[in-house]
């Protein structure tokens, strides 16, 4: 299988020349679909590169700084940044330079930045402007743009020559299908695991198992006692914070609503970009980071096959932070209407958001870490559609096929593949089709 | 029923849907004169839910208005404000709005008979009567209206089609039920199995919802004009509760094609070598009579279910989970799926941990209905089929249907006849609820008229479906169709239809407030 890897970079855009980049990045969208962004545009042909699964150019300019005014603490400005983001196939450095050297439409682009330098080199320069998101996840880990293509193209044709197949015979009728179809479409080999992703992945999987156990089993007399005072103490401040920590209304704006529907329901998959302050202070930040940590791995290395916990519908997501951790944004990308989206959200994991979102400053209150939260419906709409920003450009490889779709194209093709299939195997897979 | 459920201010359509006055009629009003309409208004007793438990009705009239009504009547835009953003927009507020409802293509608003423009209804007065004493009613209270600065843009008439709608379906069978007498704490473990009672939140605003928060209302300051004529609302002291006891009424006029329904079930069934009927029946997920395609599961209790409704109530699809038995695209499927919180019910806190996580979903694997056969060990991950969590918890998405039938009635046989003219005929459809956008906005979107619901591809509701090709180019190469239905357990070559023709258009619409009797006159007093 080929893994999958992404590229963020964040850099910062003088706020004057924040609404010139906001037009020269809607150039690049397709006629009438505010945000979409056609494959083929002249700055940036995504298109052209088959291994990018999905690709946006978001100005990071948030509305929220505002809420900052119940602690003093925080600076009451911060920057606004450009955010590029590719999740590929293969490795994203070599992706992003070979880009930076293809592109030249991604330099007028960051021209715009700050410290823009014509001099420099430029894959460098981005390079150096890359961030590492705290967590990420990938829907199907190892499955190819190349694969999601051309295992769609196979149900496509098995979907039309099902009805012309003459026989009932299981047997039969798939050798019918297969000589119909063959041929007409490329199944690409899919090549094996490359073996130091392998390892590392391996090694990043068992380390914190290994740390663990190496305590429990050679300190347990340090390791317990130490565990069990974290977690009362971490506990006790945890729950004096959230019912101490000032209340922030989240109001509904209509028209900041609308203008981000604008960009949406083009296609069946949709883009969010979310993005807020960190409350201050090392506690939050540091449950935050932990929360994130764990989420990472629990992404990288067991949420592999279709689902963030119960939710399917999400391709790819990130959570950054940026601006010396003050900051954080969040970016997926949702099959679905918005309202669905946040609706299976709240039913199904609103533990996951109340974890991984609610050190944000305004977000609503929660009981014990997971409770609450999220389950205050209303104020959780709020919140959320009032830090969500619009998507300038947003990239989608396949567009009108949803990440279930691609899992059970994948199902068609691997029967289609099969030396042999008893009957039984037969009906289930055509019932797939 | 509590005492603290004042049902002296509830209208009744909350309650009933009148059923045996079988006649009714809806006037659609515009205010001409602000001043007039409000003290006639004021004046109007719509019939409330005690009324119900005290007498015998002869007739009752329900009022509702719209955002634009509220702002025609002269309340204050900053009140307007305080509901909720889907009824101030209003159903044809956004091309987003309408693209997500379905309403594209034929459904468009521009082509409405009524909901847009001049035509957008302010006043809506829903009468019921015995269906002799209906015609003199609608007189009686269209004279005095118009006599009172409103202007009347549309009576629309009903026919009483024996509870049959105009395909010839038994209709209104399955409704949720709500927990007048507030017994029921929802997100239990309890809720892990579905549930069919629901929280009065999630019909009437101010109260309790299924999250256990109340439901978002519009609030008046104690200071602001007439407070004291609302009802107190819950919180901060002394605020005053405008949409408690009120409700949010869709009403959407949806015209049916009974010739063409029937026409293409004809040509269609022969092609599938099926019969017309069973393959109408397909697409419904009932039989004309109203029994469910699934089988029964014996002790199977739903809260909810009222034991006298068990013969067309009382299943799930739990037993069903590949649609063999009733296709994962019919229409009650998408109506209500009938999941439950988890998606393969309750089996003690390790697997409910296990579920909650996402790493198993199938567990309970015995369908009853099901020839489809199965790998057995579907249990624990990664053998796990995410297509069986793919629908959302019901209880979150119901909606309360009150709608009547109108246009002339023909049966299979005339449909089928070619020298008949076209009936015109359709479903008025009503439905209340607390939160348009969760509740009848998202069955609507995310499961009437999605083509993706239920991990299916390239079908919608095969009865309400606009069939509208989606994503459309430049986004994709081609456009994706939408006008497919399959139903599986037929010979796997014939059991996908393709080209279903769209057999439902809509008329007309509008999102309405259907306002408590205290709220009522709040708003007459503005």
């Amino acid at each position: 299988m080929i893994p999958q890897d992404s590229f963020i970079v964040v850099a910062e855009v003088p706020k004057d020349r924040v609404a010139p980049l906001r037009s020269l990045l809607a150039t690049m969208t397709l006629p009438d679909c505010p945000g979409a962004a056609d494959p083929m545009n002249a700055l940036l042909p995504f298109g052209v590169f088959d291994t990018i699964h999905f690709g946006r150019l978001v100005l990071l300019e948030d509305n929220t700084l505002g809420d900052r005014a119940v602690y003093p603490e925080l600076p009451k400005d911060e920057p606004t940044h450009l955010c590029f983001m590719v999740d590929c196939d293969g490795d994203a450095t070599a992706l992003l330079s070979r880009m930076a050297r293809e592109c030249n439409g991604l330099r007028q682009i960051f021209a715009y930045c700050a410290d823009y330098d014509a001099n420099a080199d430029f894959a460098e320069w981005l390079k150096r402007r890359r961030v590492k998101p705290a967590a990420s996840y990938v829907n199907w880990v190892g499955r190819s743009v190349t694969q999601a293509r051309e295992e769609a193209r196979l149900r496509e044709l098995l979907r039309d020559a099902l009805p012309k197949a003459s026989s009932n015979d299981p047997q039969q009728m798939l050798a019918e299908l297969r000589s119909a179809v063959g041929g007409r479409v490329t199944l690409t080999p899919i090549p094996p695991t490359p073996s130091d992703w392998r390892m590392r992945n391996l090694g990043h999987f068992l380390a914190p198992i290994v740390i663990a156990a190496v305590c429990l089993v050679f300190f347990p007399l340090m390791t317990i006692p130490l565990l069990i005072i974290a977690l009362i103490v971490v506990t006790i401040e945890l729950r004096r914070r959230e019912l101490s920590d000032p209340i922030v209304v989240n109001g509904y704006d209509p028209e900041w609503v609308d203008k981000l529907r604008l960009g949406e329901d083009h296609d069946v998959t949709n883009q969010y970009t979310a993005m807020g302050s960190i409350k201050p202070g090392k506690f939050r930040l540091g449950l935050e980071l932990v929360i994130l940590a764990v989420i990472d791995w629990a992404a990288r290395h067991i949420l592999t096959r279709g689902g963030l916990g119960r939710i399917g519908t999400i391709h790819f997501a990130h959570w950054t932070l940026i601006d010396g951790k003050r900051r954080a944004f969040f970016c997926s990308n949702y099959d679905g209407f918005h309202e669905a989206y946040m609706d299976d959200f709240i039913n199904k994991a609103a533990f996951g958001l109340n974890l991984s979102f609610s050190s944000a400053i305004a977000y609503p209150q929660t009981d014990w870490l997971i409770k609450k939260g999220a389950w205050r419906e209303m104020e959780f709409k709020r919140f959320q559609r009032r830090h969500q920003i619009p998507t300038d450009v947003w990239y989608k490889a396949y567009p009108g096929l949803t990440a279930r779709d691609l899992a059970r194209n994948a199902r068609i093709r691997n029967g289609f593949e099969k030396a042999a299939m008893d009957d039984d195997e037969i009906r289930r897979w055509i019932a797939e089709i | 029923m509590r005492l603290d459920v004042d049902t002296a201010d509830i209208q009744a359509l909350a309650w009933t849907a009148f059923g045996p006055l079988t006649g009714a009629s809806y006037l659609l009003l515009r205010v001409e004169n602000p001043e007039a309409a409000r003290r006639w208004l004021g004046a109007l007793k719509p019939t409330s839910v005690a009324d119900i438990s005290s007498a015998c009705l002869a007739e009752a009239t329900q009022v509702a208005i719209t955002a634009a009504g509220l702002t025609a009547l002269g309340v204050e835009k900053e009140v307007i404000d305080r509901f909720s953003p889907e009824f101030v927009e209003g159903m044809t507020g956004s091309p987003n709005r309408s693209h997500r409802l379905g309403d594209i293509g034929a459904n468009a608003p521009e082509s409405w008979e009524w909901g847009v423009g001049e035509r957008e209804p302010h006043v809506l007065l829903m009468l019921f009567a015995e269906p002799d004493r209906m015609s003199e009613l609608e007189a009686k209270t269209r004279s005095a209206a118009e006599a009172s600065g409103l202007r009347a843009i549309a009576a629309l008439g009903t026919t009483d089609m024996g509870g049959v709608e105009p395909f010839g379906f038994l209709d209104g069978v399955s409704q949720p039920a709500f927990d007048w007498d507030r017994a029921r704490t929802p997100g239990t473990k309890a809720d892990r199995k579905y549930t069919n009672l629901l929280a009065l939140g999630e019909i009437l605003l101010g109260y309790y919802n299924e999250y256990g928060f109340p439901a978002d209302s519009p609030r008046v300051a104690a200071h602001e004009r007439n407070a004291d004529l609302l009802p107190i609302a819950a919180g901060p002291a002394g605020a005053r509760d405008l949409g408690r006891n009120g409700s949010y009424l869709v009403f959407r006029q949806l015209g049916q094609d009974v010739r063409g329904f029937w026409r293409w079930t004809h040509e269609e069934a022969a092609r599938g070598g099926t019969d017309l009927k069973s393959l109408a029946e397909t697409m419904v997920g009932r039989r004309m009579n109203g029994a469910p395609l699934i089988d029964f599961e014996t002790g199977l209790s739903i809260p909810g279910v009222d034991p006298s409704d068990r013969d067309v109530n009382g299943f799930l699809f739990d037993s069903d989970p590949d649609g063999l038995a009733c296709p994962l695209g019919a229409h009650i499927r998408r109506a209500n799926p009938r999941t439950a919180d988890s998606p393969a019910g309750e089996d003690g806190p390790i697997d409910h941990l296990l579920v909650m996580l996402g790493l198993t979903t199938r567990r309970l694997r015995n369908p009853t209905s099901s020839t489809l056969p199965w790998e057995k060990n579907t249990t624990v991950w990664p053998y796990l089929r995410r297509e069986d969590d793919a629908v959302a918890s019901s209880r979150f998405h119901r909606i309360l249907r009150r709608g009547r039938e109108y246009g002339e009635q023909i049966d299979v046989s005339q449909a089928l006849d070619p020298a008949r003219p076209d009936p015109k005929a359709g479903l008025h459809f009503l439905c209340l609820n607390s939160n348009i956008n969760r509740q009848f906005e998202f069955v609507q979107g995310a499961w009437i008229a999605n083509a993706k619901f239920a991990s299916l591809t390239g079908e919608q509701d095969p009865l309400i479906g606009n069939r509208q090709p989606f994503p459309l180019p430049p986004v994709c190469q081609t456009p994706q169709p939408t006008d497919g239905f399959t139903r599986p357990g037929a010979e796997p070559q014939r059991r996908r239809s393709v080209g279903v023709p769209q057999f439902i258009t809509v008329k007309g619409g509008a999102y309405f407030f259907m306002p408590g009797l205290r709220a009522l006159k709040w708003i007459a007093s503005a």
